[in-house]
């Protein structure tokens, strides 16, 4: 059976569609309005709510605890202040990366690490000789993202303090009308957002107390088809879609390093050791092979193939997740793993691996596009990531 | 002072100068804008007429802004962000409404309560009415020829033009020739039986022009809403965060980022020129400005019958500007409301309809009669008693419109000739809010007592604020005589005029009409294609 997440008591009544999609066990909505347009527009405009408590989260605590995640992870986890949280990637002993996420310092000696595989093996590994204490906190805490231009405003209403001060990538412990959160500025949509972390037995009221105070603000409940949209145009990649886990890759040309995915500036050579460091600055030395990196699809390329069979251009509504080959001439030099249409934007864009020199800014490449079942072939360009980066994110 | 010198000047800041100022000087040109008042924007302008409360004065939806002007200026970057407008409900009298909702198959349901055959036909009228404007939206982006003329240029674009509507086939070429010729009653009779259905549909037919629902001309109009329909996910029509004034500054950042001057509080008085070539202009303050290239945004009459004196033109020209209608028929009334309206065609609905309700327009338009009743008071000079209504919540859409919990309302307002009978004044202005405070209180009766702050605003206010003549909002009716090539006149409506070195970009140019963009994109183009 699939498990419901701690919110599930106000979202399923909410998912007029019956949209449901699996994640890491759970049950989450899709969508939960017929459409998911006015979800992803919410979280550009206004304040979309999305539950995420399904994320893996791990609280490693004890005296070893910043030496056990600074050995996993290829950030400098021992340079972290309490109340910083950080991005990262971490890899196998040859450079390839697992897993991404982030860690929370929550103090001097007590971390939470989200990840999106289960990752209570791996850290127990890593463990051997350390005095730190490793809990699965999956199930006990739930998640919620708070995440668009008004999330701010709707939150410091709600915990009656001022949060202009939490910078990107801090936390800080507050309450919801008497129930303890945990708030941090982090977030998967590259807008202005902040994650609620509170125990799994005390969620509804948080959840309850969002909407409360979050209607005259236009908060929206969404699903993952509006955060697939944002985190598309936010150029954020999303593992088993945009690169297939070292743990899970059945054949070696299917792993990807840091380098590979645009991750180099999160590999801190320069701290000791760390689990695939020397793998990794050999890799440094060479060069990556595949670079990642944002495309777009030349909307008159599209629109002249479409209307050569007599349509206007036809694009899903959603974000898409396969693999679709790019070419430059005859030669096959990469493939795009995710992409959509952006509602914001008004570009067709899409997430790539490109070998080499392929991937640099402003490169020509073709798309294979599927018009009316037959393969063509529309003009890209290689595009800086992310695709929309506002302001506000980062103020 | 900075020098007076420019290659381009852009006269009006509203959103076509912004984009031909964007386009030239994105292609390197000095440029400057010259707006009369305050702000830019033109008639798409956010302001706070009530503290607190932001109110798009006139222009309210984003019809149908060119996604390529929103790519190739990079708007999105510069706060552009046009939110979805999804449904329309229209209350009737019996208490009852007819919805389009966002979702087909919603919307065919709802049809389906009024008249089943109606929802049968509403997909095959829709999958027509998409050919149409497939059909015509190519002819939007083309550089109309001149019929007349023996240019190589000119053949070519005609070439260009004969063969678009060949390739179109009988079936569509017949339909697309109803659509020009018919009234959109007949039209819509030809389609539906539901009288409310009908009713809303031919109300958008008529929106901004001097012509009621049964009047020949009107089917055209009804295209214009399939248009952002056949972009389906790609649609750059709706409503645009921060009201329409967001539009603008979008337009003017992207413009200032590519080195562009917007100077505001600058009214040209007159366009100089040396014989036959433009030289520059002189401001309301008596400063000049040269520049061998002078774009007037401003409507046709406003620039060759103001800016330029008519004895300098060709009389033929000089004529086809002064026959040039434009006929206001346009009014708007902008609200500051304690609470939401609470219409009661949909008490005892359950909340969540009740609120994607309020978030997309209401209609009033309960009746074909209705709306050409409504024409019925303006032909003979008077507003309409009961006038046709397209109503938007805005802070529904983007909340930073209104404080919390607070509102703004938006009604545009269809009939309100700018020749009134015995003309306009602050008593008749305040006399139109009532009726029309009087007909939207049949439907929602709350609204009398939510209203914290109301602002009319008769074809006279818009031609005096903006400057569009007698309150036009298309500049120039889009009536048929007025398109392509003849928009504004016979051999001019390639965005040049007979002064060399003067240009056209407004919505008085092909293709015009609504926050479309289009027109300031193509004059832009013409300009750097000619040198």
């Amino acid at each position: 059976m699939l498990r419901e997440t701690p919110f599930h008591a106000r979202t399923g009544p909410l998912n007029v569609g019956h949209a449901w999609r699996r994640w890491a066990g759970y049950v989450v909505a899709s969508a939960y309005e017929l459409h998911h347009e006015r979800e992803y527009h919410a979280i550009r405009n206004s304040a979309a709510l999305l539950d995420i408590s399904p994320l893996y989260k791990y609280v490693v605590a004890g005296k070893d605890a910043a030496r056990l995640l600074n050995r996993v992870v290829t950030r400098d986890v021992a340079a972290m202040r309490v109340g910083q949280v950080a991005y990262t990637p971490w890899c196998d002993s040859h450079g390839k990366v697992i897993d991404d996420g982030t860690v929370a310092r929550l103090d001097d000696t007590r971390f939470r690490l989200t990840a999106a595989d289960p990752t209570y093996r791996w850290l127990h590994e890593n463990a051997v000789g350390m005095q730190v204490a490793i809990e699965d906190a999956s199930d006990s805490t739930a998640a919620l993202a708070l995440q668009g231009p008004l999330s701010r405003i709707v939150l410091e209403k709600l915990c009656e303090r001022e949060l202009a001060s939490l910078k990107y990538f801090h936390l800080v412990q507050a309450s919801v009308r008497d129930t303890p959160v945990t708030i941090s500025r982090t977030g998967y949509t590259g807008d202005l957002g902040y994650e609620l972390w509170v125990d799994a037995a005390r969620a509804l009221p948080v959840w309850d107390a969002l909407i409360d105070v979050g209607t005259a603000y236009s908060i929206t409940p969404a699903g993952m088809l509006a955060l697939d949209l944002a985190r598309v145009e936010a150029g954020l990649m999303l593992a088993d879609v945009d690169y297939v886990s070292a743990h899970k890759a059945p054949i070696e040309s299917q792993k990807s390093s840091p380098f590979e995915l645009n991750l180099g500036w999160a590999v801190k050579m320069e701290k000791e050791f760390f689990v695939g460091r020397a793998a990794l600055a050999a890799e440094k030395a060479r060069g990556p092979e595949w670079r990642f990196t944002g495309i777009t699809v030349d909307w008159d390329a599209l629109e002249s193939l479409y209307a050569a069979v007599g349509l206007p251009p036809r694009l899903p509504g959603a974000a898409w997740r396969v693999s679709v080959p790019l070419y430059s001439g005859a030669e096959q030099v990469g493939y795009a793993t995710s992409g959509c249409w952006s509602p914001l934007l008004k570009r067709y864009i899409a997430l790539a691996h490109l070998k080499g020199t392929h991937g640099n800014l402003g490169t020509q490449l073709e798309m294979e596009v599927t018009v009316e079942h037959h393969r063509k072939r529309a003009l890209a360009r290689v595009t800086e990531l992310p695709f929309f980066n506002p302001e506000r994110k980062r103020a | 002072m900075t020098t007076n010198r420019y290659d381009a000047i852009i006269i009006g800041g509203g959103h076509n100068g912004l984009i031909t100022a964007a386009y030239l000087a994105r292609a390197g040109r000095k440029v400057v804008v010259l707006e009369r008042r305050e702000l830019v924007g033109g008639a798409a302008v956010s302001e706070q007429i009530f503290p607190g409360f932001t109110f798009s004065v006139f222009s309210y939806v984003v019809s149908l802004l060119r996604p390529e002007i929103i790519r190739e200026l990079d708007l999105p970057r510069h706060g552009l962000h046009i939110l979805p407008l999804e449904s329309t409900v229209t209350p009737m009298f019996n208490g009852d409404y007819l919805a389009g909702w966002g979702d087909h198959d919603q919307s065919r349901r709802e049809l389906y309560r009024h008249s089943p055959k109606d929802a049968d036909a509403y997909d095959e009228y829709g999958l027509l009415m998409q050919h149409m404007a497939q059909a015509v939206r190519p002819i939007l982006a083309m550089l109309p020829p001149d019929p007349t003329s023996m240019s190589p240029r000119d053949l070519m674009g005609m070439l260009k033009f004969g063969k678009h509507m060949r390739s179109l086939g009988a079936q569509k070429f017949n339909a697309l020739h109803k659509l020009m010729t018919m009234s959109s009653a007949d039209y819509l009779d030809e389609w539906f039986e539901t009288d409310v259905l009908k009713a809303t549909k031919s109300a958008s037919g008529i929106i901004g022009t001097f012509l009621g629902p049964r009047s020949p001309g009107t089917a055209y109009v009804l295209l214009h809403h399939y248009m952002g329909e056949i972009d389906g996910v790609f649609r750059a029509w709706g409503f645009a965060k921060g009201g329409t004034g967001g539009v603008s500054e979008a337009i003017a950042g992207a413009a200032r980022r590519f080195g562009a001057e917007v100077r505001c509080n600058a009214g040209v008085a007159k366009v100089l020129h040396s014989g036959n070539r433009a030289t520059g202009v002189v401001l309301e303050n008596g400063d000049e400005l040269r520049a061998d290239t002078v774009v007037s945004s401003l409507d046709p009459r406003r620039t060759f019958m103001g800016l330029v004196e008519p004895k300098d033109l060709p009389n033929d020209f000089a004529d086809a500007i002064a026959r040039y209608k434009f006929r206001g028929s346009s009014a708007k009334v902008n609200l500051a409301l304690s609470e939401l309206p609470r219409f009661t065609c949909m008490d005892g609905k359950d909340d969540g309809l009740r609120a994607t309700a309020l978030r997309g327009a209401f209609s009033i338009s309960p009746s074909m009669d209705y709306v050409e009743r409504a024409y019925d008071d303006a032909k003979y000079g008077e507003f309409s008693r009961r006038p046709y209504m397209d109503i938007v919540i805005p802070s529904m859409i983007d909340p930073g419109m209104a404080p919390p919990g607070k509102h703004v309302m938006s009604i545009f307002v269809q009939y309100a000739p700018y020749r009134l009978n015995g003309g306009w004044t602050d008593a008749r202005r305040e006399a139109l809010g009532d009726a029309v405070i009087d007909a939207l209180a049949q439907f929602a009766p709350n609204i009398k007592s939510a209203i914290l702050h109301r602002q009319v605003i008769t074809p006279l206010d818009i031609e005096r604020v903006t400057g569009l003549t007698e309150g036009n909002i298309f500049q120039g009716e889009l009536a048929l005589h007025q398109l392509f090539f003849f928009r504004p006149a016979p051999a001019y409506a390639r965005y040049s005029s007979p002064i060399q070195g003067l240009w056209q970009c407004g919505s008085g140019t092909h293709p015009g009409g609504g926050i479309m963009g289009a027109s300031g994109r193509l004059a832009a183009l013409e300009i750097l294609r000619q040198g």
